[in-house]
């Protein structure tokens, strides 16, 4: 017994085991009643998806034009579509993003300017799509006269991922550690060779994450497309930039406002397509995430 | 020739500081750097009355010294008394830290590094630095020595110089066969040597060693302290670090810098690190190498 504590010190305390013991079993029993309904829900959307969609998958569904036949009907244009816009979307946003990253991260000063513009790119993230719809339809598709192209589309959705890049590729920057940095300028290096030669390549596979991660982002996005009047009829694959075009969200869309239940159930067919695409896409990504992290 | 300052070495308080803000008790009389006889007759670096800030933090107060050449010296104290501070000065790696502010002088050949002309970007390659942590590139062992070469448009040839640097580091009979192994793969003590080989790749004139042992074993730590003493014969090492015992072993020349509640970062005693241990002249500095505090 140690002298210094006394009973009556002692008495103070009141476990009440019992009662702190209940409240920890709630606070299980709720966590576990989320994740059931947000995973049900899930698993239950998804069952009735493949149940509906599977028997309409086919080679043809993927390679056939839309058809007024919901038999013949196919993805053919809106998977060419997607997969068009997605290599612009991409060329034009990933240089853009990553140069405005790397300008914030290694160069700009710290002052109100540069918070001003952190602010309000992380603002950009949180704008509603369809705005950037609009934006796309006065400035790329009217006043650059691009029409309703993949380019007017493309660069519509580069404005909308761009914030996404910025923000993944500077995170991707700061994991780099300073001792890195460190030991190339008391080499002599400047900064743009540090920047260049160390930074740019140990941030490379956060910077390739973030842009994965943005490019399935872009590819479920619809509102933004539809606002630009990118066409839900499209029985060509666009063959140059300027082309109109469709999407698979679009097509989707389409066949599920269609009256004939057939086209429900092509829909569904659909979104197990979109679904594998983005699946995959974000499979990429967190494989790549792992194979190429460094360690320092 | 004696290389005492023949200026007054006591920092300028009260004039230098316009517009930032010290504490009054700040200007109150510090007490001036004790230097022993130092017997320096090729000074290499000359640092005059510095003075450091980060932003409205004052790092350094009036630190004057010479540093000779093809010596070691250490700079001991304990932490947050600006030694690495200092350190990090001599190869202005200081100016990479947003609002660091600077006085006074530091020359190397007698030469104004601060100078306006001056791009410190060539000062850190004259001037050498291996860090606390080591931090090889997360590239091969040859990239790692590489990268400085070819950053500064180096002439040579590129094997002759891997072999060349590695070997002077004490490296090279334990890598030569797998050079394009990942620098990060190395042992602690191996890396710390690789950064050393590194460093040297770009032939500085002066190293700079910021508590280069503190994450090694004794053993690693040993195989370094016998490089340094090497590499002296060559280059100039300036060595921070925490052991007195290591001050005492390889170092020719020590100062001893403290910080206290009325002066920030000040050189308390300079002199030939045999003289400092055996007869410090002043009583915070015996009191430190005796282990009475910090």
């Amino acid at each position: 017994m140690t002298p210094h504590v006394s009973t009556a010190a002692r008495s103070l305390f009141s476990p009440s085991l019992a009662a702190r013991r209940v409240r920890g079993a709630i606070i299980v029993v709720l966590g576990l009643l989320s994740v059931v309904v947000a995973l049900g829900t899930l698993a239950f959307l998804v069952a009735d998806v493949l149940g509906r969609g599977l028997p309409w998958l086919s080679w043809g569904f993927l390679t056939s034009f839309d058809s007024r036949f919901a038999a013949r009907a196919g993805l053919k244009a809106a998977l060419a579509g997607t997969a068009y816009m997605m290599v612009f979307t991409i060329l034009i946003a990933l240089p853009l993003g990553v140069m405005a990253a790397i300008y914030l991260e290694e160069y700009a000063k710290d002052n109100w300017l540069t918070q001003f513009i952190q602010i309000n790119i992380a603002n950009l993230a949180g704008v509603p799509s369809i705005i950037y719809g609009l934006l796309g339809l006065t400035f790329f598709v009217r006043w650059m006269e691009l029409g309703r192209s993949v380019l007017a589309g493309a660069m519509t959705m580069a404005l909308l991922v761009l914030p996404i890049i910025i923000v993944a590729t500077r995170e991707a920057i700061r994991a780099v550690p300073g001792s890195v940095r460190d030991a190339s300028y008391a080499l002599g290096a400047t900064r743009s060779q540090t920047v260049w030669h160390h930074v740019l390549p140990y941030a490379f596979p956060g910077i390739l994450t973030g842009n994965i991660l943005a490019a399935s982002r872009a590819i479920g996005e619809t509102a933004p497309l539809v606002t630009l009047g990118a066409l839900t009829y499209v029985p060509f694959v666009p063959e140059n930039p300027l082309d109109r075009f469709t999407v698979l969200p679009i097509q989707i869309f389409n066949w599920t406002s269609k009256p004939q239940a057939e086209f429900h159930d092509l829909a569904a067919a659909g979104i197990i397509v979109l679904l594998a695409v983005l699946l995959l896409l974000n499979s990429v990504a967190i494989y790549l995430r792992q194979r190429l992290r460094r360690r320092y | 020739m004696t290389i005492i300052p023949t200026h007054d070495p006591r920092p300028e308080l009260t004039t230098e500081t316009a517009g930032v803000r010290e504490p009054s008790t700040l200007t109150a009389e510090a007490p001036a750097t004790q230097y022993h006889d130092l017997d320096i007759t090729d000074p290499v670096v000359e640092v005059q009355n510095l003075s450091l800030w980060y932003g409205k933090f004052r790092a350094l107060t009036g630190v004057s010294l010479t540093i000779p050449r093809n010596k070691i010296t250490a700079l001991i104290g304990p932490s947050g008394c600006g030694k690495s501070t200092l350190l990090r000065s001599i190869n202005r790696m200081n100016d990479l830290v947003p609002g660091v502010r600077i006085e006074g002088r530091v020359t190397i050949d007698g030469a104004d590094i601060y100078a306006r002309s001056v791009d410190p970007v060539e000062v850190r390659r004259r001037v050498g630095m291996v860090f606390q942590k080591p931090n090889p590139f997360p590239r091969s062992i040859r990239e790692n020595i590489l990268f400085g070469a070819k950053i500064n448009g180096y002439r040579g040839g590129h094997e002759e110089l891997v072999e060349a640097s590695l070997r002077r580091a004490a490296l090279w009979d334990e890598v030569k066969h797998d050079l394009k192994k990942s620098g990060l793969a190395l042992s602690g003590g191996q890396q710390q040597r690789l950064c050393i080989a590194r460093a040297i790749a770009v032939s500085p004139e002066i190293i700079l060693m910021d508590e280069p042992c503190s994450a090694l074993d004794p053993i690693a730590t040993l195989k370094i302290e016998d490089l340094m003493r090497e590499l002296a014969e060559s280059y100039t090492i300036i060595i921070v670090t925490h052991s007195m015992q290591q001050a005492a072993r390889v170092s020719d020349y020590t100062a001893f810098m403290l910080s206290d509640e009325r002066v920030r970062g000040r050189l308390v005693e300079f002199g030939p690190t045999h003289t400092l241990f055996t007869t410090p002249k002043d009583k915070r500095t015996e009191d430190y190498i005796t282990g009475r505090f910090g």
